[in-house]
């Protein structure tokens, strides 16, 4: 009787095993191994900065060389090296290095409040509040902090009502960008050596009302500037970073000086 | 008899004895007046005229861009100053028109003529009520004339003149049924001929017995109109809870009244409706309310639209102490103002001003939900704003959608009687704006990645 049982069940198994190994073999799914040691080297955070849905999507796009090695800002040049080792190639020059920007200015100093606020203390709830946020600027950053909240690298905090970017932790992943209800931040070349500080779109007299630091649209820097790199866009002055020089001219002349030295 | 109502709703204090006993006193403005191009659901109005041009009060000064869309008349008579970006009432810088108000009141021509209705067909009074500007004056400045012209006039059996005001605090609509019911009872005549197979309803809670007598004096003898006492219970005067307290009918997400055979309009707008046809006179004014322990001498208004809030404040004497909190609206869905420098537009009715914040004490004693469920009874659309809390909390919109919170209406019972004191009201509002946001993005990409396949 046990024999019996013990004979079906071996026999059963032994079935069983070989159905595996043969399906196994059959529907085998081609992977480079490269692509598996690939994502071993990247840094695992899936933050989504280097354009692809996270580590393991970037680490595939890399095996079929469809990324360049060093695709990663967050691990730099050292994974890219590492990276680069596994691929056989060269790192080659590392990618130049962007950050987030917030474009506003208005610290709790030189912007007037409105109000009080109580409830919700995220910047998504006080947006809701009429004339958006305790701030008199409608543009302005709201100081709550949900940009912080979204960073995953302690790169963004909210210093005297403005959320300032850590230059050095900034990898550029993009999340804040997407967590600011008021749309202020953008992701910008760390080199650059201008920015200009305000996102307020209305017109002159109407900032000046709410804020001491806001861009007021005069146009003094567009006629600056030789090489047309700064345009108005809706009031407000933009750089362009394709084409600036860092000559610092539209800052030197800037009244509510809003372009700044970064 | 038992009162009529609905399930759930709340019983915050009334506080309108504070201006309830005041007569409307007729305010005419002397400042500059300014109005907004965006005073109603839809597409802004567009400017008619220009900067310099001459107007007469009851001129109409931007043209309703649209089906959904309405008139903006000027109340005054005057100089365009400037047709500029100013800050508006609800907090958001647009377009307004001011005009240098000549403080004469000098009319247009034809104003104020007596017309018979009853000679006239239906599209022509949907016409009238059109030019005259006519917005849902309750609150919501649904533009009137498309109501009155609903897809099937002839399934239409109820008429709802909406007296509940059961905002606290509120009492405009109240002393307007008390001094111009010929007005509302105008107005109601107007909608009776125009939806033959209807019988009018005038619903109003039973915290008015002044409001319901001076109307059933008024009504008497009209065999096709009564007056219904409702329960004093809040949100009764919301659409979709009055329509149900009338007529026992439910409205689906989604429904207008209309599809339930029913035209429910505010006092205050068939009042504007029997103006805009029988009296040629399109919307310049409306009832408005001034009250709370903060002003020196709460009262009712008939207000020029266009005057600036504090204009109007001064008429009620001023702030008798510093006010904490200044709303515009009713203290349960209006929205707090801090800056008083900007114009009544058509569907404000009221200025409340207290020396105490409410919502600051709340949220000092704000605690976690303890699941007791007094938000889901208490809820007059029926949702459970305790799990919407959990899921908006967690940013999980699709849980969120499913539960029916974008059928929330903003009427802040479920903060009201929130033990635990959560701001619940603000964060669905919140996420509903997050969501609507959303699902457009999503509607303009969709419609972009279409047009590009096409080319």
């Amino acid at each position: 009787m046990i024999i019996s049982t013990v004979v079906v069940l071996a026999v059963a198994g032994l079935l069983m095993g070989l159905l595996l190994v043969f399906s196994g073999e059959k529907f085998k799914v081609e992977t480079d191994p490269r692509e598996s040691a690939v994502r071993e080297c990247l840094p695992g955070n899936n933050c989504g900065a280097c354009g692809y849905a996270g580590c393991d999507a970037l680490a595939a796009a890399i095996a079929k060389g469809e990324a360049p090695v060093n695709g990663c800002p967050v691990g730099g040049a050292p994974v890219g090296e590492q990276v680069a080792r596994v691929m056989g190639v060269e790192a080659g020059a590392a990618r130049e290095k962007r950050v987030a920007f917030v474009r506003c200015a208005g610290t709790c100093d030189v912007t007037k409040n409105n109000c009080v606020y109580v409830g919700i203390s995220t910047c998504e709830a006080a947006m809701t509040l009429p004339g958006k946020g305790v701030k008199a600027c409608t543009y302005g950053c709201l100081g709550y902090g949900s940009c912080a909240a979204a960073c995953q690298f302690d790169a963004i905090h909210v210093v005297n009502g403005v959320a300032v970017v850590d230059r050095t932790k900034c990898v550029a992943c993009g999340k804040c960008v997407a967590a600011c209800p008021q749309g202020l931040i953008e992701i910008v070349p760390d080199a650059a050596p201008l920015a200009v500080q305000c996102g307020n779109r209305e017109k002159g007299p109407i900032v000046r009302k709410v804020c001491d630091a806001g861009c007021i649209g005069c146009g003094l820097c567009v006629r600056q500037c030789e090489h047309g790199a700064v345009t108005l866009q809706g009031n407000t002055a933009h750089i362009d970073y394709e084409k600036c020089v860092g000559c610092g001219k539209c800052a030197e002349k800037c009244p509510a000086k809003i372009i700044r030295n970064r | 008899m038992r009162l009529k109502s609905f399930r759930g709703g709340a019983h915050p204090a009334t506080m309108k004895e504070l201006s309830e006993g005041k007569p409307i006193v007729v305010h005419r403005a002397v400042g500059e007046m300014v109005f907004p191009l965006s005073q109603h659901i839809g597409k802004p109005a567009v400017p008619v005229v220009k900067r310099g041009d001459p107007v007469l009060a009851g001129q109409m000064i931007a043209r309703a861009d649209g089906f959904v869309s309405a008139n903006v008349i000027s109340s005054c008579s005057g100089k365009v100053k400037a047709i500029e970006s100013r800050m508006t009432s609800a907090g958001v810088i647009a377009q307004c028109i001011v005009i240098d108000n000549d403080g004469k009141y000098t009319l247009a021509p034809g104003i104020g003529e007596i017309s018979d209705y009853t000679t006239l067909t239906n599209d022509q009074i949907v016409e009238k009520v059109k030019a005259a500007g006519v917005v849902g004056l309750g609150g919501a400045g649904f533009p009137t004339h498309i109501k009155l012209a609903p897809p099937h006039p002839e399934e239409i059996d109820y008429i709802i003149a909406n007296g509940a005001e059961c905002e606290p605090y509120i009492t405009c609509d109240d002393r307007l049924m008390q001094e111009q019911p010929q007005w509302i009872v105008g107005g109601i005549r107007i909608l009776l001929q125009m939806f033959p197979a209807s019988r009018a309803v005038i619903a109003i809670e039973d915290n008015k017995p002044a409001a319901i007598a001076s109307m059933e004096r008024a009504i008497a003898g009209e065999s096709r109109m009564e007056v219904m006492r409702l329960k004093t219970k809040y949100p009764q005067g919301s659409e979709r809870n009055l329509v149900h307290a009338v007529t026992r009918r439910k409205m689906a997400p989604g429904d207008l009244p209309s599809d339930l055979g029913c035209v429910a309009c505010n006092v205050t707008t068939l009042a504007a409706v029997y103006r805009a046809v029988c009296l040629n006179e399109p919307l310049m004014e409306k009832g408005f309310t001034v009250t709370g322990d903060a002003v020196a001498e709460p009262g009712n208004f008939l207000v020029k639209i266009g005057t600036s809030f504090a204009e109007l404040l001064e008429a009620a004497g001023g702030f008798k102490t510093e006010p904490k909190k200044v709303i515009i609206g009713g203290p349960m869905m209006g929205i707090a103002a801090t800056d008083l420098n900007v114009p009544i537009a058509k569907i404000y009715n009221a200025l409340i001003c207290l020396t105490e914040d409410p919502v600051e004490k709340a949220d000092a004693q704000m605690t976690h939900c303890i699941r007791c469920g007094r938000c889901a009874r208490a809820c007059p659309v029926g949702l459970v704003p305790q799990m919407m809390n959990f899921y908006a909390e967690r940013k999980d919109y699709d849980r969120y959608v499913k539960l029916h919170g974008l059928d929330c209406i903003g009427c802040g019972t479920c903060a009201f009687v929130c033990p635990a004191k959560r701001p619940l009201t603000q964060l669905f509002k919140m996420t509903k704006g997050v969501i609507l946001r959303e699902q457009a993005a999503e509607k303009a990409k969709a419609q972009r990645e279409k047009e590009a396949a096409k080319v």
